[in-house]
């Protein structure tokens, strides 16, 4: 489709340069989760994911991040130390004080001259460091920026979220318009106060407000927001060729996407929740991976990541000549998605350090 | 006592540059590289010394395990610790995705993964560093 409508935004100015995904070997059937714990098939198989991707016992969202951004790094074909800031997303920080972002940035050699930070905002955080990177871009504050979606996603157990809560990770190089693998036209941030789900500090594992999961949360905000893009732009569902919403599990992205007057075939290839579960802040920004991955020049996606508490952005995004040569230099998402061992239920937990010990 | 760790977090403050990017060491009188970089070459004692970037593909050349692990390890046990050739040097490093033991055996291709290294306990900061895994879909872990 011909990419015409909002090119004279501020958004205009930036865009994606490199992209990189992470995904940890592990996978545990979300079928193996119901047995464990009494659950009757259908509760599990209503969710519509297979099995969930499960972090090692020396893995955790910072180690996941830094792989994932060290595969955009490799595709944007950038000297690191020009990343003048690492936003890290993620609400499975490794420490309540101190920032993951510096050891990001330190590992993938953007120190010492960068901002860094990370952002809570649930799963929106990292799509919040997205819109500050096309901000300090577009302005010309900055030449570069890392953005970086990473958790190793909580759950009580015997919780229906433990069915989904998944561990995975993206990360971006945003830059300059010239240049870029893809180029964004537009965006609109839609947000309010609803307790759809939260934690508390201190407690290991979130709690969920079952009446506002759906409907006020997840729907509202992505469709306000999606539907505040397409009344700014001009555009319809018709003229993206892509759509990619959050996808807390395998049935919520299609059904708002129907609710949009977006069809399967638009959605079916940024859909990676049914295959690895829920990945928090990766979620939806790992399927806008997925879809740079196939993406032609001049084709348009619309994404929709989306955070409880609650909060959601729309962004429409154009890909340019320049992808061609940027995919083959670092692994696509399938491989990752596809790079798997089966574990049982055991080893689940004792990766997942749900297992009480004495010191020995 | 302010700051938990103390001497230990301070040595692995000053390490972490080459331990977070797999930086060895190039002796400029012999020509070998080392890994972790050391104020002498191992080879031929000259200080003179510049930093270089290690490749982060290699073959595994031999593997041991070790069961008895140091407390806030035991998830990881046992724990494989290989000797990987990369081609312009050979390191000692730990082997981490091992899903089948049995499916380590010389010559698979390993690759660097930056994970947890060690941490005193869940009080204590995070060590960090690089780490093998065999190359997923390449033999074991796929």
């Amino acid at each position: 489709m011909a990419a015409e409508g909002a090119g004279s935004r501020p958004e205009s100015r930036a865009g994606i340069h490199g992209w990189g995904a992470y995904i940890p070997v592990y996978r545990i059937p979300t079928r193996v989760i119901a047995a464990e714990w009494g659950w009757p098939d259908h509760q599990w198989k209503a969710l519509n994911v297979a099995e969930k991707a499960v972090a090692g016992p020396d893995e955790d969202s910072t180690t996941m991040g830094v792989e994932a951004s060290l595969n955009a790094i490799r595709r944007a074909r950038i000297e690191p130390s020009r990343i003048g800031a690492v936003f890290f997303g993620s609400e499975s920080k490794v420490y309540a004080v101190k920032p993951s972002a510096t050891i990001i940035a330190e590992a993938v050699g953007a120190t010492p001259v960068t901002m860094a930070s990370d952002l809570e905002f649930a799963c929106r955080a990292a799509s919040e460091g997205m819109k500050n990177s096309i901000a300090l871009v577009s302005s010309g504050m900055l030449e570069y920026t890392l953005v970086v979606g990473s958790d190793t996603a909580q759950a009580s157990p015997g919780d229906v979220l433990e069915f989904s809560a998944a561990s995975g990770a993206v990360a971006f190089v945003v830059g300059p318009r010239d240049g870029a693998a893809a180029v964004f036209e537009a965006s609109y941030t839609y947000v309010t106060d609803t307790p759809d789900f939260w934690r508390r500090a201190g407690k290991p594992y979130p709690s969920h407000g079952e009446g506002f999961t759906g409907e006020p949360a997840y729907f509202h905000h992505i469709m306000s927001a999606v539907k505040g893009l397409m009344e700014e732009t001009g555009l319809k569902p018709g003229d993206f060729d892509y759509a990619v919403f959050h996808q807390p599990n395998g049935k919520f992205p299609v059904r708002v996407a129907q609710k949009l007057g977006f069809t399967i075939e638009q959605v079916k290839q940024g859909l990676v929740t049914p295959l690895i579960g829920n990945t928090y802040n990766a979620s939806a920004l790992l399927g806008l991976a997925r879809v740079l991955d196939v993406a032609r020049p001049g084709e348009r996606i619309l994404v929709a990541p989306f955070g409880s508490g609650a909060g959601s952005d729309a962004y429409s995004i154009v890909v340019t000549d320049a992808i061609e040569e940027r995919r083959g230099l670092a692994p696509p998402v399938d491989y990752y998605i596809n790079s798997k061992v089966v574990i049982d239920y055991g080893l689940y937990v004792k990766f997942r350090g749900k297992v009480v010990k004495r010191r020995i | 006592m302010s700051g938990v760790g103390g001497l230990r977090n301070v040595e692995a403050w000053r390490t972490r540059i080459p331990r977070y990017r797999f930086l060895g060491a190039r002796c400029k009188s012999c020509g070998k590289l080392h890994y972790p970089p050391l104020k002498a070459c191992p080879y031929c004692g000259s200080r003179d010394l510049e930093e270089a970037q290690l490749p982060r593909q290699g073959r595994l050349l031999a593997f041991t395990s070790v069961y008895s692990v140091e407390e806030g390890g035991r998830e990881e046990s046992p724990i494989f610790v290989g000797l990987i050739d990369l081609g312009v040097a050979r390191v000692v490093a730990e082997l981490t995705d091992v899903t089948d033991p049995s499916r380590l055996a010389a010559g698979i291709p390993v690759e660097a993964v930056f994970r947890r290294i060690s941490e005193e306990d869940d009080e204590g900061v995070i060590v960090y560093g690089v780490k093998f895994r065999p190359v997923p879909g390449a033999g074991e872990g796929d």
